[in-house]
């Protein structure tokens, strides 16, 4: 087993290049350093050094839809991506709705070692909007719950939604909520616009993300609440979130890579890999989200990696089922995106997608990054690799991916999770070397 | 030209011309031997997931006239309903040797996905998909309006000038949509008449003129109106109160048929709600087109499958 890694002549945020020693899972010291014996040389020169990435939006799928995706499998394809630590959704099967499941899925993510797994606990039983799921027993739980969500759903009844802001806050939680208004979006294909009046495919109106979102801005600030807003997709959205953190309401809000470049042209084709929740929109939503990410006004930047297995996508646009996989492309997307059109620096894209992501989720060990002493999660990453990506770049179990054929920027080359690679020279280290169980 | 899938990718010309081959085809009627060996030893599939009888036989009909070989495929109560998918169904009527496949499908875009997923390569013929289009109904009904405006004078003509007005559930209408861009496309000014709730976002960029009011948009003095049905499985869902109110204000009830100018034709592609969007009078009125569409539908269906499954060479022969 590893205990002593050597980073050598990273490009450190917000300063030159430096070495890198890690050792039983901790930053044991930086500067210039010379090799010892046994250790474990990274040529990190041209590599960046980031903190490791922190998803606050993903679906790993386990229990229940194995099919698509096991803890095992995402978080592999976590890894890939440069994450060390992910938030796992609660619409499983059964739901992440008790503390057996939440701890089940976190023993789960333990085991395998490829990231920590957070899971996040439901919001109502079984998801069902009705009755307030046993939020303390789950944050009180060894899988330490602090983010609550009926993701894929949304929390539509507004005196539950009062209730679970208040009842949450007493555990040190967040409620995470999926904005869309239920009855505005019945039987909704694609954003309302022209192209779905064209296309013929009923439309998802941009204010059914935003009158939910106006809701419980409103509630949050009631009764002095934390509120996360899932996945925002709409300028309108940014406006709102924009709005409240002006009155001084505790709001923080995410953009997954995919809103941040991809439109709703893309449903032209009737190619069921675009078709998402909430769906792409207009090239002006686009430009607003980026601004926004940019301005602070949406905090962080989450994948809501959603696998399917190929007979959920390989079939007519409206009966294919919502989303994409996004941990393996994240970073080169944002990359595209935000560092290219020179709107976010490498230290602002630490912030967005570890920092502020783990701040959130109240998730230890991220406050301090590759501080000497602070837990060893690292992402180094090559910035001037580029590649045309295909579904062979993925590492978990589904390939619902909408950037294939893309050319896309940026790689990682490792990856390092409690002290541990997890990535190295740009492939996933196998369970063996990773010295934990495949359990696959 | 490989698919027939929208009308919105048509250009003139090919319009024209397949309006032209329909009109061959509609000779063939007059025979005591209606039948062309054009499509001797093809394999034409009607793969149908939604019913309709008079598409289905309307394809059919022309596909025999055509002396193809015809398998009629009902996906109700096949093995599509115990889950085999839309690419399983395919790739298996390409392995039977399909050369055409028909597709009617009650989700927008199968069709397309038939012809562009790379899973089979046969030609595919959209005869409905959702609420996207139905670029065949589209086809046939401008083929009834050039004939009954043009008669033997039709041949090479578009429809440059004329005022269509389209009345109803334009928002659900795949009938609606397929005529805005072919009739556009023919030189057409198209009129489109609904309450708010049944009209598309984005109609503002539209290639038509959009009423509120019926009478106003017949005032227009139109050369055709077309009515679309309602359906009545829709009335829950509140896009209008009542059929009383629906039929006042936007049905085309006997008194506003005794408006219309004397050459107006009344369209409509059915099955028709009498005294809803349709009054009998106006149904069966000399101005009715509405048999006219359902015979002219054969002769640009035979064209249509000529055109892509007899193709090029035929042609040139």
């Amino acid at each position: 087993m590893v205990t002593s890694i050597l980073v050598r002549a990273a490009a450190m945020l917000g300063g030159g290049r430096e070495d890198l020693r890690i050792r039983d899972g901790e930053i044991a010291s930086r500067g210039s350093l010379t090799p010892e014996r046994g250790e474990t040389v990274i040529d990190a020169d041209g590599l960046v050094a980031l903190p490791g990435l922190v998803d606050l939006h993903t679906h790993l799928r386990e229990p229940g839809f194995e099919a698509s995706e096991t803890v095992l499998t995402g978080t592999r394809a976590a890894a890939a991506g440069g994450f060390t630590a992910v938030h796992a959704m609660a619409n499983t099967s059964p739901v992440a709705d008790t503390a057996g499941v939440v701890e089940q899925v976190a023993r789960l993510g333990d085991e395998h070692g490829y990231a920590t797994v957070r899971p996040i606990g439901a919001v109502t039983v079984g998801l069902a909007g009705e009755r307030l799921a046993e939020i303390g027993a789950m944050a009180r739980s060894r899988a330490a719950v602090r983010v609550f969500s009926d993701d894929g759903l949304c929390v539509a009844d507004p005196l539950l939604m009062r209730r679970a802001l208040e009842y949450v806050a007493t555990f040190g939680g967040v409620i995470a909520q999926h904005a869309q208004e239920p009855r505005l979006t019945e039987g909704a294909q694609m954003n309302e616009g022209a192209l779905s009046g064209e296309l013929g495919l009923a439309g998802w109106p941009a204010v059914a993300e935003e009158a939910i979102i106006a809701r419980d801005v409103l509630l949050a600030e009631h009764v002095g609440a934390r509120l996360h807003i899932c996945h925002v997709s709409t300028a309108g959205s940014v406006d709102i979130v924009r709005w409240a953190k002006a009155r001084g309401i505790s709001v923080t809000a995410e953009v997954t890579p995919h809103h941040l470049l991809l439109t709703e042209e893309l449903a032209r084709g009737y190619d069921a890999r675009f078709k998402v929740n909430p769906p792409l929109r207009r090239d002006e939503d686009v430009h607003a989200l980026r601004a926004a990410l940019a301005d602070g006004t949406i905090d962080i930047v989450a994948t809501d990696h959603a696998p399917h297995p190929s007979e959920a996508k390989e079939c007519a646009w409206a009966e294919a089922a919502f989303g994409m996989v996004g941990l393996e492309s994240a970073l080169s997307v944002v990359q595209h995106a935000m560092i290219e059109s020179g709107m976010l620096d490498w230290a602002d894209i630490a912030r967005v997608l570890s920092e502020a992501p783990a701040s959130i989720g109240r998730l230890d060990g991220y406050d301090a990054p590759l501080a000497i002493g602070a837990p060893a999660h690292v992402t180094l990453v090559d910035p001037t690799a580029a590649r045309t990506w295909s579904t062979s770049d993925l590492r978990g179990r589904s390939s619902n991916t909408p950037f294939a054929g893309r050319v896309l920027p940026g790689r990682v080359m490792a990856t390092i999770h409690a002290g541990a690679l997890t990535v190295s020279d740009g492939e996933v280290v196998d369970a063996a070397e990773l010295g934990t169980k495949e359990g696959d | 030209m490989k698919h027939l899938l929208s009308t919105r990718d048509l250009d003139r010309e090919t319009a024209v011309r397949i309006l032209d081959i329909a009109e061959e085809m509609s000779r063939t009627a007059d025979r005591a031997v209606r039948k062309l060996p054009t499509l001797r030893g093809k394999t034409v599939v009607n793969l149908f997931f939604e019913d309709s009888t008079r598409t289905r036989l309307s394809f059919e009909s022309a596909a025999k006239r055509l002396s193809a070989d015809v398998i009629t495929f009902s996906a109700k109560g096949s093995s599509v309903s115990k889950g085999e998918s839309l690419k399983d169904t395919a790739q298996t009527l390409e392995a039977m040797g399909a050369d055409a496949i028909v597709v009617r499908h009650g989700v927008s875009g199968a069709a397309e996905l038939l012809a562009h997923a790379g899973w089979i390569d046969a030609t595919i013929v959209n005869a409905g998909d959702g609420t996207h289009e139905h670029p065949t109904q589209a086809l046939l009904d401008a083929y009834t309006i050039r004939a009954r405006r043009f008669g033997d004078d039709a041949r090479g003509r578009d429809l440059a000038g004329l005022r269509i007005v389209i009345v109803g559930d334009i928002l659900h209408s795949r009938v609606a949509r397929s005529n805005v861009w072919l009739l556009t496309t023919l030189g057409a000014h198209v009129h489109l008449v609904a309450p708010r709730t049944l009209l598309p976002s984005g109609i503002a960029t539209w290639p038509v003129t959009v009423h509120e009011s019926l009478d106003d948009a017949l005032s227009t003095t139109p050369d055709a109106v077309m009515m679309l049905r309602i359906q009545s499985e829709r009335m829950h869902d509140a896009y209008f109160p009542s059929e009383r109110e629906y039929a006042r204000e936007w049905g085309l009830t006997a008194e506003r048929a005794t408006r219309l100018g004397p050459d107006t034709m009344v369209m409509h592609p059915g099955p028709m709600n009498r005294g809803l969007e349709i009054s009998s009078v106006a149904a069966d009125s000399p101005a009715s087109t509405v048999l006219d569409q359902v015979s002219n539908g054969v002769f640009v269906r035979m064209a249509v499958l000529y055109l892509l499954v007899a193709g090029e060479s035929q042609e040139e022969s």
